[in-house]
């Protein structure tokens, strides 16, 4: 049942994303300024909410797993950090993509784009301190505490951001600036891709859950296997 | 808990004072990175007053990554840690009394270093000393809380000397820029905006606040 | 203290439906005992039978994920594990003074101890120099010159030289004398079972 389940998530979320696809590519028209690069903004700003919804449940499950000391809590903790990285990496390409072209450089030390590299970095960094923990107790405890101060040092490195000056666009949401910099076709587009890009995080985070749980159940049939013999 | 935390304190400085290991280690590296610097980026170029306050930084961030270290993988042998945990010290109590272990020692680098720099580097600090040893405490307290903790995180892996600077780092890179700008505002004479500061004691008040509060989980078993 | 086992029945020291788990694996299942003040319990079982888990547990090192455990606090409660627990670079003296100020220690015991230990004359070297036998008898007093109302000591007749096994029998008979409890596991036998007053055994978790 699960299975299927999964199985149906996923195609819901290809064939959505073929959809999605298909009208930025072939039905929006360019935008007036930047011409057709401007489309790499449909991947940009929802990879970059769907990372940061993940930093943000990766601290939650984290805080939940110390609170409760309920194995699910850490096995979704993992889960969706991998799950979140691979859309930081979309954000900071596509941006990437973006800057070569408007202005010229493919990297800046601004401390937006800053910021989100570190943030990247810093939740590779917990994926590493989880491998090298051999006892699952303590790599629940130990990566859940590593989780807190991550978020922590995100949310800080974000917020000193707003003292500094910075070369990147600003906010173009509607609910942000009350409407009128982002035409409503492209500002539906955007919540499209984005719901889409969630539903494949959906997914991955159900996959990764599952490979998780499996994981520990092997690690205790093992141990159990050793207490044997 | 301050007295105990102090007894803490007290025994790794006693400690370190009588081995020298990361004290050794932590000023060796430091001479010999501000060597390798002068000729990566010519300390007699025009701009170096630019440049030459965050190499200072780069330099006393490796030390402080050798100094915490050490901290609580000192408490390894003959099971000390162990020993500690069963002794009726709070955890919180035996977290800080290491970091301001760790803190005095970098304190202690940072400063027999300087005067290398000063020199090296043709660089004055009086134009704002106080400025400067403001700078100097609020970050050396970032990166030893900081590195204090992630050092007890880490302490029974294998690979923990080459896990903590890449965890600890990113994580010290708002404290870090602070420092470098305020430091250079002292260098050239152009005092750096006053924003550094309050990032500095933000980060030093939320990071000390959030280590202190977890120490017990990261203690017990 | 709501701990049932603590009112009433004059118990200071046992467990009550306890389970701890390493990862999904139980190391302990379900283990209730009681111990009567005074006595000096040992320890049985093979290796990984859970053991040193729940001896830390009595210490109070680590917490069970279900059940209560029934202990006194840190202050009154010595633990000796498979380590000695003392700092090489600095000296006899320094280490006994270091461990009793942090569990509250009369002042004059740690030189008392050395001097029981006929160790006084090098009170002042550093452990380092230390042969092993110097070591396990200073290890002794670390863990236990504050006089707990409980020892707990993880296999401490492993590996020690005939001095010393001798001193921690003194030392265990003296502390049952002032009326505190013990609790050790121990593979030798012969050593344990002249002190012991009852034994528990454990067997992959669980008591038997």
């Amino acid at each position: 049942m699960r299975e299927k389940l999964l199985y149906g998530l996923g195609l819901a979320a290809i064939l959505y994303l073929v959809r999605n696809l298909y009208v930025i590519f072939l039905v929006l028209p360019d935008e007036l300024a930047q011409g057709a690069i401007y489309r790499v903004f449909y991947f940009h700003l929802p990879g970059y909410f769907t990372a940061a919804l993940c930093y943000l449940l990766a601290g939650i499950f984290s805080a939940m797993y110390l609170i409760t000391r309920k194995w699910k809590w850490d096995s979704l903790a993992a889960a969706i950090t991998e799950v979140g990285l691979p859309f930081a990496a979309m954000n900071l390409i596509t941006g990437m993509i973006w800057g070569r072209i408007i202005w010229g450089i493919w990297w800046t030390w601004d401390p937006r784009l800053t910021s989100a590299l570190i943030s990247a970095l810093i939740y590779a960094g917990y994926l590493m301190l989880r491998q090298a923990i051999p006892d699952p107790t303590e790599r629940a405890k130990n990566s859940a505490v590593m989780a807190i101060f991550a978020f922590a040092s995100v949310i800080f490195t974000y917020k000193s951001n707003e003292w500094f000056r910075t070369q990147h666009p600003g906010p173009v949401l509607s609910i942000r600036t009350g409407g009128g910099t982002i035409d409503p076709q492209m500002e539906w587009m955007l919540a499209h891709n984005l719901f889409a890009l969630l539903l494949l995080a959906g997914l991955l985070l159900a996959i990764r859950w599952r490979q998780e749980e499996r994981q520990r159940e092997i690690e205790s049939l093992r141990r159990e296997a050793l207490s044997f013999s | 808990m301050i007295a105990a935390a102090w007894q803490i304190a007290r025994k790794d400085l006693r400690q370190e004072l009588r081995s020298k290991e990361s004290l050794n280690a932590a000023l060796s590296l430091t001479v010999v990175l501000l060597i390798l610097f002068s000729f990566a980026f010519d300390p007699a170029a025009e701009d170096s007053k630019q440049w030459s306050g965050g190499l200072l930084w780069l330099v006393y961030s490796f030390a402080g990554a050798l100094i915490v270290n050490r901290s609580f993988a000192r408490e390894l042998m003959n099971d000390c840690l162990e020993a500690l945990r069963a002794s009726p010290v709070p955890s919180s109590a035996l977290f800080l009394g290491k970091a301001v272990a760790c803190f005095l020692i970098l304190m202690g680098v940072e400063l027999t270093a300087l005067p290398a720099f000063c020199i090296f580097y043709d660089v004055s600090l009086l134009g704002a000393p106080w400025t400067f040893i403001a700078t100097l405490a609020l970050t050396t307290w970032a990166v030893t809380v900081l590195g204090t903790m992630f050092s007890a995180l880490t302490v029974n892996l294998h690979m923990r000397e080459l896990m903590l600077p890449v965890l600890v780092y990113p994580m010290l890179i708002p404290p870090l820029v602070a420092a470098i700008e305020l430091t250079r505002g002292v260098i050239t004479g152009e005092p750096a905006s006053e924003i550094w500061f309050r990032l500095l004691i933000g980060f030093d008040i939320i990071f000390t606040a959030l280590a202190v509060a977890l120490a017990e989980v990261v203690l017990t078993d | 203290m709501s701990n049932p086992l603590m009112q009433g029945s004059g118990v200071m020291l046992g467990a009550q439906g306890v389970w701890r788990y390493f990862g999904d694996f139980p190391a302990l299942r379900d283990i209730t005992f009681e111990i009567e003040p005074g006595a000096c319990v040992a320890l049985l079982g093979h290796n990984g039978a859970g053991k040193t888990t729940l001896l830390k547990l009595l210490a109070r090192l680590a917490a069970p994920q279900k059940g209560t455990i029934a202990a006194p606090p840190l202050t009154e409660t010595g633990y000796l594990g498979h380590g000695l627990g003392l700092y090489e670079d600095l000296s006899a003296i320094e280490n006994l003074r270091f461990w009793g100020e942090l569990h509250g220690a009369a002042e004059e015991a740690s030189g008392q101890w050395l001097k029981r230990v006929e160790l006084d004359h090098v009170a002042t070297a550093p452990v380092r120099q230390f042969s092993r036998g110097m070591r396990q008898r200073v290890a002794l007093g670390r863990a236990f010159q504050h006089f707990p109302k409980l020892l707990v000591l993880d296999e401490p007749f492993t590996g020690l030289d005939e001095r010393s096994v001798k001193l921690l029998q003194e030392v265990l008979r003296e502390a049952l004398e002032r009326g505190s409890t013990i609790v050790l596991s121990s593979h030798q036998i012969p050593e344990v079972m002249a002190l012991a007053t009852r034994t528990l055994k454990l067997d992959r978790g669980r008591l038997v």
